[in-house]
C-alpha cells in the first residue's frame, strides 16, 4: 500500500488530490444548478490542457503555443463522431444528399468525405481521440527535438501551427464547418445529451477524466522517468552524456500532453455540444498556458484550480465589464509572470500551508513535523 | 492556368508579384524590428505588433491634425508623421524596457508570455481610445494614382512609397548594426555579456537602447503600413505569427536572411493566391516552412556558431 501512494506523489499529494475530488464532485453539483455547473464542466475541459502543460512546460521545459491543436483535434472527432450520428438519413431527409452533415450539403458536397468515415463507430473514434495527437505529436517532437530545436523556437513554430491549423479549418468549410465549427450535436449512440440528466453524468465523467489524468501525471512524475523529466528540463547537456535519449524524453511528455488535451477537447464537444475553430488557433492556445501559469507551472493540481479561477474571472468580469476582461487577462499574464512565477501553488505553499501545519501542530506536534520534512523534501 | 494568354499570365505575375511585394515591405517592415530585438537580444517581443499599430495611430492623428487644422500642410505632414511616431514608439519601448523586459532577460519563455499580455492590454486601450472600428489617413496627393507601364499592367504609387521606405530602413538598420560603434557594442553584448561589461560596456544601455530601437522601428513601420492600409486595433497582431516565422526562417541572427525570408514568403503567398484560395495559399506557403524549418531548425542564412 505504502508502495503505491508514494508512487502516485505521496499522501500528501493525494490528499489534496482527494479535497480536489471532492470540491468537483462533492459540494460544486451540491452548490451550482445545472446551468453553472455545466459552465464548470466546460472550464475543466480546459484544465485537461493545463495538465498536460504543467508536465510539458513546467517539468520539461517545453513550451508549447499550440495545445489548442490538440485540444482541437480531440474535440473535432468526437463532434465529427456526433454529428455524423446526428446526420442520419432520416434526420436530414430534407437535404438534397441526405445522410450527409448539414454544412456538407450547404457546400455542395454530395459524398462524405473519405476523412470522414471512421467516425461512424464510436470505438473507432476513442481509439483516433488518443491516438491521433500522439502520433502528431510525436512527428512534431522527433522533427524538432531529434534536431535539438527547443524553447523559444519551439514556441514560435507551435504557434505557426496552430495558426495554420485554424486557416485550414475555416479555408475547408465544406469538410469542416467553417468559422461556425460543427454545431447542433445531439446524441451519443442514441442517447440525448443534451437535457439536464445527461449534463449531470458527462460532467462526473469529465471529473474522472481529468483526476485519471492528474493520477498519471503524478505516476509519471514519481517514476524514473519524471527525475529524468526534471534533471533533462535543469541540465540538458549532463542527461545527454549521461547516456540518455533526450530527445525521446522530451517527445514523450509532448505526446502526453498532446494526449490529455485531447481528452479535454472530447469532453469539451460532449458537454457543449459544438466544436469550431476558435478553440484552436494561437489565442486560445496561449490563453491555455496562462491557466497553467496561474495554477502553478510546477503543480498539476493547481493547474486544475487556475483554469477554474481565471475562467471564473473571465465569466463574471466579461458579463459586467467586458473591456476589462481583456485589460485582466493581460495584467494577468504580466504580474504572474513577474510577482507570482509559481502561481497559486506556489502562493499556497509559502504562505497558506504554514498556516496550516500551524493549525495541526496544536493537535499533534511530531506529526507536523513530520509534514514539514515531507514539505521541505517535495520543494 | 488553361484560359489566359501569355501575355496576361506575364501581368499577371507582374502585378501579384507586386502585390507580393507589398506584403514583403509590411513584413520586412515588421521583421527588421523583431530581427533587432529577438535576433540580437533574443527577447521575445509578442507586442511588437501593436507598436506597428501605435506607430499607424500616432500617423492617423498627426494626418487629421494636419488636415482639419493646417491644411496647407496637408501635402507635407508625413516626414512629420514618421519622426513622431518613431518617438512615440522609441520612448514606450524604453519604457517597457526598463519596467518589465530586464527583469526577465533569464527567462525567455516568460518574456513571451509578459509581452503577449502588454499586447493584450495595448489592444484594448486603443479600442477604447480610437473605436473599434479601422481608421484610414488622408492621403497626400502626390500619393495617389497608378503607374501603368503598359496597359495592363498597373502599379499603385503608394505601394511604390511603402517599398522606397523599406529599402531606406533597410539600409539604415544595416549601417546602424554593422558600421556603427553602437551596433559593435549590440553584437558584443549579444555575443558575451559579461566579457562586453568587463570590456567596459555599459551593456544595461545597451539592451535599453536596442529595445526602444526595435520598437521605433516598429512605429515607422506602422506609419507606412497605413499609406496601403487602413488601422484598427489588431491590425498589427494579424501580423505577428507570420512575422515570428520570417526571421525564424531567415535565420535569427541574419538580417539578410530575413529580407530573403520575407521576400520568399510574401511571394509565394501572393502568387499562390492567384491560383488557389487565399487560406490555402497561406496554409500550403507556412506548412512549406515550417516543414524546411523542421529540417534546417537554424534557419536559412545562420551564422556559423558553435554551441
Amino acid at each position: 500500500m505504502d508502495k503505491w501512494i508514494a508512487a502516485f506523489g505521496g499522501r500528501q499529494r493525494l490528499l489534496q488530490l482527494l479535497a480536489l475530488a471532492v470540491l468537483l464532485m462533492v459540494i460544486l453539483p451540491l452548490t451550482l444548478d445545472i446551468f453553472r455547473l455545466n459552465l464548470v464542466g466546460k472550464y475543466l475541459t480546459y484544465a485537461f490542457v493545463a495538465v498536460g502543460l504543467v508536465l510539458c512546460w513546467g517539468y520539461g521545459g517545453i513550451l508549447s503555443l499550440g495545445q489548442g491543436v490538440f485540444f482541437g483535434i480531440g474535440g473535432y472527432c468526437m463532434a465529427m463522431f456526433l454529428k455524423l450520428e446526428a446526420s442520419s438519413p432520416e434526420n436530414t431527409a430534407i437535404q438534397s444528399t441526405p445522410g450527409i452533415p448539414d454544412f456538407m450539403d450547404w457546400n455542395q458536397i454530395t459524398e462524405l468525405p473519405l476523412g470522414w468515415i471512421p467516425f461512424h463507430s464510436l470505438t473507432l473514434t476513442i481509439l483516433l481521440i488518443m491516438t491521433v495527437p500522439a502520433l502528431f505529436a510525436f512527428l512534431i517532437g522527433a522533427a524538432m527535438f531529434k534536431r535539438r530545436v527547443g524553447g523559444v523556437y519551439f514556441a514560435i513554430i507551435t504557434q505557426a501551427i496552430a495558426s495554420i491549423a485554424t486557416i485550414l479549418i475555416i479555408g475547408q468549410q465544406g469538410y469542416t464547418g467553417g468559422i461556425n465549427g460543427i454545431t447542433d450535436l445531439r446524441t451519443l449512440l442514441g442517447w440525448d445529451i443534451r437535457p439536464d440528466s445527461a449534463k449531470y453524468l458527462l460532467y462526473f465523467l469529465c471529473c474522472i477524466l481529468l483526476i485519471a489524468c492528474l493520477l498519471v501525471g503524478q505516476f509519471v512524475l514519481n517514476s524514473r522517468y519524471g527525475k529524468l523529466l526534471i534533471a533533462m528540463r535543469d541540465q540538458e547537456d549532463r542527461v545527454r552524456f549521461s547516456g540518455y535519449d533526450v530527445a525521446n524524453i522530451k517527445i514523450f511528455v509532448f505526446a502526453l500532453a498532446g494526449v490529455f488535451s485531447a481528452l479535454g477537447g472530447a469532453m469539451f464537444a460532449l458537454q457543449v455540444g459544438f466544436m469550431s475553430p476558435s478553440f484552436v488557433g494561437t489565442v486560445a492556445s496561449i490563453e491555455m498556458v496562462i491557466f497553467c501559469a496561474v495554477g502553478g507551472r510546477l503543480s498539476l493540481i493547481g493547474a486544475v484550480y487556475g483554469a477554474l479561477l481565471v475562467n471564473l474571472a473571465k465569466t463574471l468580469l466579461s458579463e459586467s465589464f467586458p473591456q476589462l476582461w481583456i485589460v485582466f487577462m493581460g495584467a494577468l499574464f504580466i504580474g504572474v509572470v513577474l510577482l507570482f512565477p509559481q502561481g497559486l501553488a506556489g502562493i499556497y505553499e509559502d504562505y497558506v500551508r504554514p498556516q496550516v501545519a500551524k493549525l495541526f501542530s496544536r493537535k499533534s506536534n511530531a506529526e507536523s513535523q513530520g509534514d514539514k520534512a515531507v514539505a521541505q523534501e517535495a520543494r | 492556368m488553361g484560359g489566359y494568354s501569355s501575355q496576361e499570365l506575364v501581368a499577371i505575375f507582374v502585378m501579384q508579384g507586386f502585390s507580393g511585394l507589398s506584403l514583403f515591405c509590411v513584413f520586412l517592415l515588421m521583421a527588421l524590428g523583431l530581427a533587432i530585438i529577438f535576433g540580437q537580444m533574443g527577447v521575445i517581443n509578442m507586442a511588437h505588433g501593436e507598436f506597428l499599430t501605435l506607430g499607424a495611430y500616432i500617423t492617423w492623428m498627426v494626418s487629421k491634425l494636419a488636415t482639419e487644422t493646417w491644411p496647407w500642410m496637408q501635402q507635407f505632414y508625413f516626414p512629420l508623421a514618421v519622426a513622431l511616431a518613431f518617438l512615440g514608439t522609441f520612448i514606450l519601448g524604453y519604457l517597457v524596457e526598463m519596467l518589465l523586459i530586464r527583469r526577465l532577460y533569464a527567462r525567455p519563455l516568460d518574456t513571451l508570455l509578459a509581452t503577449w499580455g502588454l499586447g493584450l492590454i495595448m489592444q484594448q486601450i486603443y479600442r477604447s481610445t480610437f473605436g473599434p472600428r479601422e481608421v484610414s489617413v488622408v492621403m497626400p496627393d502626390w500619393l495617389m494614382g497608378s503607374w501603368a507601364p503598359t496597359d495592363i499592367i498597373d502599379i499603385p504609387l503608394n505601394g511604390l512609397f511603402v517599398m522606397g521606405i523599406t529599402a531606406l530602413m533597410t539600409v539604415l538598420v544595416v549601417i546602424l548594426l554593422y558600421r556603427s560603434r553602437w551596433g559593435i557594442k549590440v553584437r558584443a553584448t549579444t555575443q558575451n555579456r559579461l566579457m562586453a561589461n568587463a570590456a567596459g560596456i555599459n551593456t544595461q544601455r545597451v539592451d535599453r537602447f536596442t529595445f526602444a530601437l526595435g520598437c521605433g522601428i516598429a512605429g515607422v513601420a506602422g506609419a507606412a503600413f497605413t499609406t496601403i492600409a487602413s488601422t484598427g486595433p489588431t491590425t498589427g497582431s494579424l501580423y505577428i505569427v507570420d512575422t515570428f516565422l520570417v526571421v525564424v526562417f531567415g535565420g535569427a541572427a541574419s538580417l539578410f536572411g530575413t529580407v530573403v525570408s520575407a521576400f520568399g514568403i510574401a511571394q509565394s503567398q501572393s502568387i499562390l493566391e492567384f491560383f488557389l484560395s487565399g487560406s490555402m495559399a497561406k496554409v500550403i506557403t507556412l506548412l512549406t516552412v515550417v516543414a524546411i524549418l523542421m529540417f534546417r531548425p537554424q534557419g536559412l542564412f545562420a551564422s556559423k556558431v558553435r554551441r
